[in-house]
């Protein structure tokens, strides 16, 4: 039998609690919901519809050159990149894929608009950093799946409600990273700012910030490839791209079509992590 | 030594019972001092951590004053409250009438642009920059126009010899070049107070006494009143038109560097500088000088004859790759290989004395004694360090007996 001495102390209402505010944000908040909804909509929709409407050829010769560039004139880098591309493009998921790219330059966008910001802050203040540390613990180890389910609440279904469950993923790598770049940088570099006269944004702008870019550049690659992971498991709140292939892939439990989408996601993620790791050694000399 | 007539001299920095503590109530401590209690006492007392004791100095304008004493003596951090990089808890600093503790944010930030420049001992070079751009750095705080700062950085960067390397980022120089640049972005503001945190003690031994040189002479040009931080009393002595020996927290005594060595007023400084006319205290490292020429191994009895000609020598000592040492060619051997067509390791002499660079110069000094050649200096690894011939030790004994 099972031991049910616990069960006289009444349940404590944490879940019956959270829905409590989530109806409340809901009533009093609506408003502000559907205007960030709304904004986060033309934004995704505008990335992605570029993206659809340049031929696909052309994407490819400019990934390809990003590759040949970032890398200083390497021309393997482009050539695999290309190759990757003409293999989506094979497969005919071009427009899956771009879906996707668009959801995933849209998520990490917004996500390091309110990281890096958040980050430096941190770095300046040991109260923002302590309470700051908690939350991204805890939104670091939620499992991911748990955030779908606020962000269906709150913005239905859709690609929207699937950024804002990347956004809050995507994000404490890059405010983790940031403000450690700031507060890991010699403490004289920091003296030489103040002890020539600069003002604390002269000494942001013209020392913290660019000595710690190859840290922050870390941060940004590592948000990138996160977001790329959450928008694939967006899809199962209607968030559109090749994960919703995998899905109906799974639900099918149709092998060949799942595999297929898997691999082009594979192919977008090893590109956008190499561009986006070799601009972190090209700005770390 | 130059006869300092102190009372035509003008006060530059005046220094009034200063006291920084370290902690959280640093009220107390303050209380506590002044009854007279003593850092170790307060320490156990009140946890607060007094770094500077009522300290109390003038320097005068156009000085190299030197702040010297041990690890931990609270020398930079008395350094960096004269531009406030440490807030002082207590006294006033006087920099030309102006009390630099009672400044608001401005005038803070307009002192430190106009009025004083700081150099670091880990140079603290932005890595992003060109040599340029960080010795421009300064003057681009203060909003000059780029045209305008430039020209006065390439001034600098002349003025410290670096002209040529304006494009180089500061990870292709050298650690003593390095030092320079920062040397200039402090000169590049023509502020009048220098400020130089242990400034040399990050190069090698050569170098250091190289940019010593280098900073007397540059001095002569710029004639700024330089407040220079060391532990090494070598180098206070060389550098330093007074020096105030601290200890603790205080400043033990102020005088030029002959007052100190003959007139040490308390015990500490009779123990600071006893060691000063002892040969024990230096060893090879300090006596020795660029292991210049050196001939390789594998080249011929030519070019070692050339290389002894060009320098004026009658020996050079041979390397194989990478400065490993091989031995000593004389140049009677070397006409003698030249005229029967022989190569080098033939006439290479392998048994002569060689010291490492810890080895004391007492040991060093019978060996070039009785011996008319120079002595190589050799690391752990087999390579030539350096070279001490007679006239280096004896220069460096001198140097030392003020």
């Amino acid at each position: 039998m099972a031991d049910q001495s616990y069960a006289i102390f009444p349940k404590i209402p944490v879940g019956e609690a959270v829905e409590y505010i989530v109806d409340w944000i809901d009533t009093y908040f609506g408003w502000l919901l559907d205007a960030i909804s709304f904004i986060l909509d033309i934004f995704v929709s505008v990335i992605q519809d570029v993206l659809l409407f340049i031929p696909s050829f052309i994407i490819i010769l400019i990934l390809a050159a990003a590759g040949w560039y970032v890398t200083d004139r390497d021309w393997k880098m482009p050539v695999l990149i290309a190759a990757g591309l003409l293999l989506v493009q094979n497969l005919r998921l071009w427009p899956e894929a771009m879906e996707t790219l668009a959801l995933v330059i849209s998520s990490a966008f917004v996500a390091l608009v309110i990281a890096i910001p958040l980050g430096i802050a941190a770095s300046r203040s040991d109260t923002v950093d302590r309470l700051l540390r908690p939350m991204l613990d805890f939104m670091q180890t939620m499992p991911s799946f748990v955030y779908l389910i606020p962000a269906v609440i709150f913005f239905g279904l859709g690609n929207v409600p699937g950024m804002i469950a990347t956004v809050i993923f995507a994000m404490p790598p890059a405010i983790r990273l940031t403000n450690l770049g700031i507060r890991q940088i010699p403490k004289e570099l920091n003296e030489v700012a103040d002890s020539f006269g600069a003002t604390p944004n002269q000494k942001l702008v013209k020392v913290q910030l660019p000595v710690a870019l190859p840290t922050i550049m870390a941060g940004i690659n590592q948000c990138i490839m996160l977001a790329l992971s959450m928008t694939v498991i967006a899809s199962m709140i209607g968030a559109g791209g090749l994960g919703l292939n995998v899905l109906i892939g799974i639900q099918r439990v149709d092998i060949g079509m799942g595999f297929e989408a898997g691999l082009a996601i594979v192919i977008i993620a090893i590109i956008l992590d190499r561009l986006s790791q070799n601009v972190v050694k090209s700005t770390g000399q | 030594m130059e006869d300092l007539d102190n009372d035509n001299k003008k006060v530059k920095v005046e220094v009034r019972n200063l006291v920084k503590v370290f902690g959280s109530k640093p009220e107390k401590a303050v209380e506590l001092l002044k009854e007279g209690k003593s850092k170790a006492e307060i320490l156990d007392a009140t946890q607060q951590n007094v770094a500077l004791n009522n300290v109390s100095f003038d320097v005068y304008e156009g000085e190299i004053f030197v702040l010297m004493g041990l690890s931990g003596c609270g020398k930079s951090t008395l350094l960096r409250c004269l531009n406030r990089l440490v807030e002082p808890t207590s006294g006033s600093i006087l920099v030309d009438g102006d009390d630099i503790p009672k400044m608001n944010e401005e005038e803070l930030l307009n002192f430190r642009r106009h009025r004083i420049g700081m150099v670091f001992q880990s140079f603290a070079l932005l890595p992003h920059r060109t040599i340029l751009d960080n010795v421009a750095f300064p003057l681009e705080v203060q909003g000059m126009p780029q045209e305008d700062r430039h020209k006065k950085a390439g001034e600098a960067i002349e003025l410290v010899g670096l002209a040529g390397y304006e494009n180089s980022l500061p990870s292709e120089l050298s650690g003593g070049m390095q030092q320079r640049v920062g040397l200039a972005r402090a000169l590049a503001g023509d502020n009048d107070i220098l400020l130089m945190d242990e400034a040399f003690s990050a190069l090698d031994p050569l170098i250091r006494r190289e940019m010593q040189d280098e900073l007397l002479d540059l001095q002569e040009r710029v004639n700024k009143t330089i407040i220079f931080v060391s532990h090494d009393l070598d180098e206070a002595l060389k550098l330093g038109d007074r020096i105030a020996l601290m200890k603790d927290g205080t400043v033990v005594q102020v005088g030029t560097a002959e007052d100190i060595l003959t007139n040490p007023e308390t015990k500490y400084v009779e123990k600071f500088v006893e060691d000063v006319d002892m040969a024990k205290v230096l060893s090879a490292r300090d006596v020795m000088k660029r292991p210049e020429p050196l001939v390789s191994i594998n080249s011929g009895p030519n070019n070692a004859l050339h290389l002894m000609e060009e320098f004026g020598i009658s020996s050079v000592f041979a390397v194989a790759k990478h400065r490993k040492y091989e031995g000593l060619i004389l140049v009677d051997d070397a006409t003698e290989a030249k005229k029967k067509g022989l190569g080098l390791e033939t006439i290479i002499k392998k048994d002569i004395p060689t010291v490492t660079p810890d080895t004391p110069v007492t040991e060093i000094i019978p060996l070039v004694a009785d011996s008319g050649i120079p002595i190589p200096v050799i690391d752990d690894e087999g390579k030539v360090k350096g070279i001490i011939i007679k006239g280096s030790v004896l220069a460096a004994l001198s140097r030392m007996e003020v």
